[in-house]
């Protein structure tokens, strides 16, 4: 296997096992503990054996294609530094993976810890392996989804469900800046490839969108890692399962920020806003974050609160922009990984063995658990910054550092008291962790007797610190060379000489670590006193809570602003909408033409005929007329309606558009048989008496702007019309299609070559939309209601069944049953010709006028005509319509039809025809696709049948309104009643 | 000539339309959304341009000449659009007689204007 494939391994073994993971038993802890461990050691293997090709200098690389067109590529890539993190996100992800076998109760549902796990270390590798920023981006958020569902794995626990989305909103939303600062970088190296990024940090630094990008960049890698003002969602997401924190708030999510920021650092660093930013915002958060470590209570709070001030303590030294200042990041970012992680767990084991984490409840535990103890006691040393330790090495590192100077200012020449003052603050929290927890009296009311963990629950904590002691006391031979790889990675040609040796003689920053080192312990035992009252929360911050601040902003955006937003903009009633939607519209046309001007173009005009002008006389007097009456003469308003479609038809065919006049007519006829079906179901609306004299002058000032509203839309259309028809016709790509429309689709009409040939995936889109519609308009009228002024039988009927009453020699329904009887029988008759007329349409359609959607509601009217002659019981008594059936069926034809290309290697519904001979008929045109419009024929009858027939079977079904039923009748003979 | 009668026609359509469209009652609506389809029928299919007796029907396949026929592009679109517009009527028809039935009012939000 090649190393890049060995790369891709890396990333996308965590995610399978993930998915596995998450198919596993409620109960098979052990099987997914043992996958989860098996799955991160493969993954730590694979990383190692990676490392004398990246020892040898420059990156491994795998690239393939993402989205090309935007030159997108998927890639991954190691070299020394990231692969030293992948060994960290692995390593300690199996021993985490170990850890949590035992810490995790059987009662919890232990595969999907393990599964949200497994996926999280995927998107950790996925990070620290990308080769592309914006796939880094990608990775980052999925990071902040899984750690999401981390954190939040108690949800039955409030203070867990808060705390995950606290960390959800505040590190998704840096990684939504960081997404726009990637973009901008992006933009100016023209590239997404980090290798590309890496080599243009001049061009990025000296460009305008400098201070933009590493605003954008440093908001999302300061939000991730916790720095501050963003520190406040660390310490609540302590209530995430302490293997969780052990992992993500040690090892790897906090770490991504300073993982970014280490990556970037060869671009990014080295001006003056990146000296001011990154430094201030270290030192605060170092020095913020140890001061409150000191006074929290809660064991994991403490860890958190030193999480937050070591990371601040990174991002510092990488604010410095000195190379030296680079390698004591790097190290530190491993050392402080080793430390802390340990110290997470010996937590979870001291609050597993004796049930509680509250440090004022704790005390004397070295004589229960003597071994964790004295673990714990080393870690906490490491982080302490005590010689012979892996804590020391580094912090020696940063007070060399402190100590040099770097840009002449205050903050520079504070740095190393400040230092010294961190160092002090560590020590005190270190020696509360120790001494509040393992010495004192004995513990009095525990929730459980302490004990020795299992062997393997303390075996990654023995790990880790003897991981600790090796590093701090033999440095070069452990350590040295992959920190030389990874520091050579970063800072390549710049690389400056260091020394890793424990002993560097009697120098400046001994000397301040020794400082330090009493300094803490005096500190500690001054708080004794009040440290013994057990208040929770350091002093002079107790009131300044990040979290009150965050819901408080929360609280004021998603939902003040949101209310008050609505409440002055927003409306649930349709009328203002669609005023503001057209009032829009006409602005928008406006503008242009404020801008530009009105100017009729150059194209001739056809010639004038008197009679257009005339039809369009009618027709416009049939709209107004229509919109006149729609009120209350809703029938006056169909018949006008008809009217303007009738000349509308008669336009179509005068400009050279017979398919559109034929379908248009066909259409306004099944339209208004919907409507009229549809009138019956509508009460009527009486015009009272005096009702528009009465109207206030409210009414009238909205009528007056409603109808200057409707004027303006019309003068605007009828001017955007008439500046179009005067401009020539662009070269468009009709050319293409009325050249090729015989010698590719076999058909003269280009029309229908257009719809079932050239553009037939568009066509059948929309056979789709109408099958889809019709079966929502069937399924809505299944469970419909009708108004209750509606529910007696229409006035006519009321009439014609009085007078059937009347007279003894006539059964009530006679005179219904006589109702049109002529007209009915000729439309009986006609079934078969409009059919013919159907067939005829259909089959010419690819030639001539005509086509599949035209002969579609042509038989579909043929059928209705049947229902309107002799009424619903009698057609569906002889004739079997299934209009779902000629739905699905055609539906079905259009697909295949589509389908069937593929088995001569053409793409989707790329048609293919012939001419064919026929014995006595001749030459026909065989052209696939006709089968492709016979779909669309019998999708187009299914449909119109369909939603006409399921509106007229409400006149035979009995409503769900209180009526008396009809002793004569028998049930509707459809599914309605069922 | 006719551009100007063509023009005029698709205004007095489109302002019925929006007169009806901007009506409390949902027939007046249904009514006004047809006469809006006309009108925008009619637009989609004038930016092809008026042509007089050159239906795209290919009289001889053999040897086209594109200048004799009229625009194809836009009749395909609009023939679809006429028969998607009749089942959206179809469709908002049916809603509103639910909400008829439901809400007891054939105002557009389902009940009179509080006032």
């Amino acid at each position: 296997m090649s190393s890049g494939m060995l790369l891709l391994a890396i990333v996308a073994l965590p995610f399978i096992g993930s998915l596995v993971a998450a198919f596993l038993r409620q109960d098979a802890r052990n099987g997914a503990a043992f996958l989860a461990g098996t799955v991160a050691l493969c993954a730590t293997v694979l990383t190692a054996i990676q490392y004398p090709a990246v020892h040898r200098g420059g990156a491994l690389r795998i690239s393939a294609e993402w989205l090309p067109t935007l030159g997108l590529d998927f890639t991954l890539r190691m070299d020394g530094f990231t692969w030293l993190f992948s060994m960290l996100v692995a390593g300690i992800g199996f021993l985490v993976a170990l850890y949590a076998r035992y810490y995790m109760s059987p009662a919890d549902p232990v595969p999907r810890f393990f599964a949200f796990l497994l996926a999280f270390m995927g998107a950790m590798l996925g990070i620290v392996l990308s080769g592309n920023l914006i796939q880094l981006v990608f990775f980052w958020e999925l990071t902040s989804l899984f750690s999401f569902l981390l954190i939040g794995y108690w949800h039955h626990n409030a203070s867990a469900r808060d705390g995950a989305r606290m960390a959800l909103t505040v590190t998704a939303t840096g990684g939504l800046c960081l997404l726009a600062g990637v973009l901008l970088i992006g933009h100016v190296v023209g590239s997404y490839d980090l290798d590309r990024v890496l080599a243009s940090g001049g061009t990025i630094r000296s460009s305008s969108l400098y201070l933009p990008t590493l605003i954008l960049v440093l908001l999302g890698a300061l939000t991730k890692s916790a720095q501050f003002p963003f520190h406040f969602w660390l310490p609540h997401a302590m209530a995430a399962p302490t293997p969780v924190s052990a992992y993500l708030h040690s090892a790897t999510m906090v770490k991504a920020g300073v993982f970014l920021l280490t990556l970037l650092w060869p671009v990014l660093s080295g001006t003056e806003a990146w000296f001011y930013v990154v430094v201030s915002a270290g030192l605060c958060t170092l020095l913020l974050g140890a001061y409150a470590a000191i006074f929290q209570q809660d064991l994991k709070g403490l860890l958190a609160y030193s999480t937050i001030s070591h990371l601040g303590l990174i991002t510092l030294l990488l604010g410095l922009s000195s190379p030296l200042a680079a390698v004591a990041a790097i190290f530190h970012t491993i050392n402080h990984a080793t430390f802390k992680a340990s110290l997470f767990m010996a937590a979870g084991i001291i609050d597993h063995e004796s049930g509680t984490r509250d440090i004022r409840r704790l005390s004397g535990l070295f004589r229960f658990m003597p071994i964790t103890a004295t673990l714990a006691m080393v870690a906490a040393a490491a982080m302490a910054g005590v010689p012979l330790l892996n804590g020391f090495l580094s912090k020696e590192m940063f007070f060399a550092e402190a100590a040099a100077f770097h840009v002449d200012s205050l903050l520079d020449h504070s740095l190393p008291y400040f230092a010294m003052l961190f160092s002090a603050f560590s020590v005190a929290y270190s020696l509360r962790f120790i001494h509040g927890v393992f010495f004192g009296p004995p513990p009095v009311d525990l929730p459980r007797t302490p004990h020795e963990p299992p062997h393997w629950m303390r075996f990654p904590v023995e790990f880790l610190v003897l991981a600790c002691l090796l590093v701090g006391i033999l440095p070069a031979m452990t350590i040295k060379p992959f920190l030389a790889t990874a520091v050579r990675a970063v800072l390549g040609p710049d690389t400056p000489y260091y020394s890793l040796a424990v002993w560097h003689g009697f120098n400046e920053p001994l000397l301040m670590s020794l400082i330090a080192l009493t300094g803490g312990v005096i500190l500690y035992w001054l708080l004794q006193g009040y440290l013994a009252k057990g208040i929770d929360g350091p002093p002079l911050m107790r009131r300044l809570k990040g979290q009150r601040i965050f819901e408080r902003v929360l609280v004021t955006l998603s939902w003040k602003w949101a209310r008050s937003l609505e409440r002055v903009v927003g409306t649930q009633r349709l009328q203002p909408q669609l005023r503001l939607l057209v009032g829009f519209a006409v602005l928008a046309a406006l503008w242009p033409l404020y801008r530009r001007g009105f100017e009729a173009g150059s194209r001739p005009g056809t010639a004038f005929d008197p009679a257009f002008l005339l039809l369009w006389i009618v027709g416009g007097l049939c709209a107004i007329g229509a919109a006149w009456l729609a009120k209350f003469h809703r029938l006056a308003a169909m018949v006008l309606l008809g009217g303007a479609g009738l000349v509308t038809c008669i336009t179509f065919v005068w400009f050279s558009a017979p398919d559109l006049a034929i379908t248009q007519l066909l259409v306004e006829i099944v339209t208004t048989v919907l409507i009229l079906l549809g009138l019956r179901w509508l009460p009527k609306r009486v015009e009272v008496m005096g009702e528009s004299l009465s109207m206030g002058a409210h009414d009238r000032m909205r009528r007056a702007r409603d109808l200057m509203l409707a004027v303006a839309a019309g003068t605007g259309m009828t001017l955007l019309v008439y500046a179009t028809l005067t401009r020539p016709l662009p070269n468009t790509i009709s050319r293409y299609f009325i050249e090729n429309a015989y010698s590719e689709g076999g058909g003269r009409n280009v029309v229908n070559v257009i719809l079932v040939d050239f553009r037939g995936f568009d066509t059948f889109g929309e056979v789709v939309v109408l099958a889809v519609v019709a079966i929502t308009i069937f399924s809505l009228l299944r469970r419909f209601r009708p108004a209750p002024e509606s529910l007696d039988a229409p006035e006519q009927q009321q009439v014609q069944d009085a007078y059937d009453r009347a007279r003894p020699d006539r059964a009530v329904g006679d005179t219904l049953a006589d109702y049109l009887t002529i007209p009915g029988i000729i439309m009986q008759w006609l079934f078969p010709v409009i059919i013919m007329v159907a067939i005829y349409l259909f089959l010419r359609g690819h030639d001539m006028p005509g086509g599949g959607f035209a002969a579609g509601v042509t038989m579909s009217i043929a059928i209705i005509l049947q229902y309107m002659a002799g009424g619903t019981r009698w057609v569906e008594a002889r004739l079997r319509i299934l209009p779902v059936s000629w739905i699905g069926l055609g539906l079905l034809c259009a697909a295949l039809t589509g389908v069937g290309a593929w088995a001569f290697g053409h793409p989707f519904l790329t048609s293919s025809f012939r001419y064919v001979d026929l014995p006595a008929i001749g030459k026909v045109p065989a052209a696939t696709a006709l089968l492709f419009d016979l779909g669309v024929f019998a999708v187009v009858v299914g449909s119109t049948v369909l939603i006409l027939v399921a509106l007229a079977h409400q006149s035979v079904r009995t409503p769900r309104a209180a009526r008396p039923p009809l002793p004569a009748e028998r049930p509707a003979p459809t599914k309605e009643n069922a | 000539m006719m551009e100007i009668v063509f023009a005029l026609a698709v205004g007095i359509l489109t302002a019925s339309g929006v007169w009806l469209l901007l009506r409390p009652r949902t027939f007046q609506v249904i009514i006004g959304l047809s006469l809006l389809s006309y009108a925008v029928n009619l637009f989609i299919f004038g930016m092809g341009r008026l042509r007089v007796g050159a239906p795209p029907v290919l009289e001889n396949p053999e040897a086209v000449d594109p200048a004799l026929y009229a625009d194809p592009l836009p009749q395909a679109l609009v023939l679809t659009a006429i028969v998607i517009s009749f089942a959206t009527t179809a469709l908002f028809l049916v809603v509103l007689l639910a909400s008829r039935g439901l809400t007891g009012t054939d105002h557009v939000d389902g009940r009179d204007d509080p006032r």
